[in-house]
């Protein structure tokens, strides 16, 4: 079954007729929905359901390995990017992406933050320090690392360090960020801050966020999507999601009596 | 109560065996290493590192040319086989993990570590000494190459696979192309680790003396790549077979140099390695 997308926005992204595949094995099935503009998705579902593997494909990162393949389309403002002959690195440009585990780089925090920047223009040293400091104040970085910006990025502890890699994607200003599990490593005062984070960014920038705990969809989201073994079960507003699942799987999975 | 008595009598027994294995390993390599540095320390003078070698029978000299034509033999050698090796490695890290051309480098780099040095010092004699028609310090910088280059291979790929993937897919995912992922964010890294198989390869050629007797020779004057290239190993051997006492104590002092010289290379390791696990 196809379920229908939730439309109130022009979409960000449309997902039409979606299939991927390790090897022989297929892992999404048929998946169609649309991202909406400036928005926060979440995807919930069980673990190995394909969220992580559906939001892996928006940027192509399974181009790195061999056997992972899609088929269908993706198409992000009227071009269908799993077209081979859009390059992989102008797309990543425009959609950004944060991982479960921090990735800080090993280098200084500034360096982390121009890494990107340096990667897509030349730039004045005083542009880039403004750059810098823009991306670090939106990712409510700043304050706590104005006075060690030459300090190593590791020297961070978790939170500041996945609020450092978010920093240093905002940084080329995306368009999407994709967000796989951002919190799962963190203690719940740092994934207040990393949530509170979201919804400052939503608006200026469309968020995909994976996420293994059903509260947090609920607090951070404008829509969210049921993933179940590789099919996309529901799609619609969170609250309609939490308060009236239309599908009895979703219901089960959001009462807890699955996954 | 007798089972338990049993098992207890057990556990010490072993616990007793194996430390009396580790003992006897410690006793002789601290019985080698006490006897190298007693007789060789009294050898180590200004004039070893500055003269050159004395004649047969003649008191004084040094071993200044084979001490220096050791340095220009493994840094050359180095020069040759540090930057193969790592590339080597990183092919087999990034790109031939699963392939069947990774998996013959691999196997064949594996035998190449424990082939014998002997045999690499055969095969430059039959490829370069004898095609070229003479021993050659360029030669013995080749035989140590060869020597090195699995062992960089090796651990260079095995420090860039303990760099977690996540780490490239975060700076690929800001757009960068493969080669800056590898070069600014993987490598910088490893760094500490790659360094470490640079260094291990360093300590495991400065003992070989096989290969450099097939290869570079020695000579007792100042070394030139195109000719047999004076060294502190075969000096060692050439001065322990011989018949005079002072080129016996020239031998302890040459023997006390160079495993001193290991082991300042092998604690250098641990620090770099112990200084990157702290951070």
């Amino acid at each position: 079954m196809n379920p229908e997308a939730p439309s109130p926005h022009t979409p960000k992204v449309s997902v039409r007729n979606l299939n991927f595949y390790y090897g022989d094995k297929q892992v999404l099935f048929d998946n169609n929905l649309d991202i909406a503009d400036g928005k926060v998705t979440a995807f919930i579902g069980p673990s190995g359901c394909g969220k992580s593997t559906h939001i892996r494909t928006y940027n192509r990162m399974f181009d790195l390995y061999r056997g992972q393949r899609a088929d269908g389309e993706i198409i992000v403002d009227g071009t269908n990017i799993l077209d081979p002959k859009i390059p992989a690195l102008q797309l990543r440009h425009k959609i950004g992406m944060i991982f479960q585990k921090p990735t800080p780089f090993p280098m200084s925090i500034f360096d982390n933050v121009a890494y990107g920047l340096r990667l897509h223009s030349k730039t004045s040293k005083s542009e880039l320090e403004g750059r810098v400091e823009t991306a670090l104040r939106s990712a409510a970085l700043l304050d706590e690392v104005k006075d060690i910006m030459h300090q190593h990025g590791t020297a961070l502890s978790g939170g500041q360090q996945q609020r450092l890699c978010i920093a240093r994607a905002i940084a080329v200003e995306p368009e999407i960020i994709l967000m796989d599990e951002p919190c799962s490593a963190l203690d719940p005062i740092s994934t207040a801050k990393i949530e509170e984070l979201i919804d400052q960014l939503k608006g200026e920038f469309t968020i995909v966020i994976v996420t293994h705990n059903m509260q947090q969809a609920a607090r951070v989201s404008d829509y969210t999507a049921f993933f179940y073994m590789g099919k996309l079960i529901e799609f619609d507003d969170t609250e309609a999601i939490f308060t009236s699942p239309k599908n009895s799987q979703t219901e089960d999975y959001i009462t807890g009596r699955f996954g | 109560m007798n089972l338990m008595r049993r098992r207890i009598l057990m556990n010490r027994l072993v616990m007793a065996l194996s430390g009396l294995a580790a003992a006897i390993g410690l006793f002789f390599l601290i019985w080698i290493l006490g006897y190298v540095t007693v007789k060789g320390v009294g050898a180590i003078n200004w004039a070893f590192f500055t003269q050159l070698p004395s004649p047969p029978g003649v008191e004084g000299g040094g071993l200044s040319s084979a001490i220096v034509g050791t340095l220009i033999m493994t840094v050359l050698a180095a020069l040759m086989a540090v930057p193969i090796g790592i590339i080597a490695g990183t092919y087999l890290s990034e790109f031939g993990r699963d392939s069947r051309l990774g998996h013959t480098v691999r196997f064949l780099s594996d035998i190449l570590v424990s082939a014998p040095s002997i045999v690499i010092g055969v095969f430059v004699y039959l490829v370069m000494v004898k095609p070229l028609g003479g021993f050659s310090g360029l030669a013995g910088a080749v035989s140590l190459a060869i020597i090195m280059l699995p062992v960089v291979t090796r651990t260079t790929e095995e420090m860039l696979r303990l760099v977690p993937g996540e780490m490239r897919e975060a700076a690929l995912a800001l757009g960068a192309p493969y080669w800056h992922t590898m070069v600014r964010v993987v490598f910088r890294a490893a760094t500490a680790g790659l360094l470490t198989g640079v260094l291990l390869a360093v300590a495991r050629v400065s003992g070989e003396t096989a290969p450099l007797l097939f290869t570079a020779l020695n000579s007792p004057y100042w070394g030139n790549l195109n000719q047999p290239m004076s060294n502190l190993t075969v000096t060692l051997f050439n001065y322990a077979m011989s018949p005079y006492d002072d080129w016996h104590a020239k031998a302890w002092g040459a023997a006390f140099l160079i495993t001193a010289s290991v082991l300042i290379v092998t604690i250098l390791t641990r620090f770099i390695l112990r200084d990157r696990s702290k951070r």
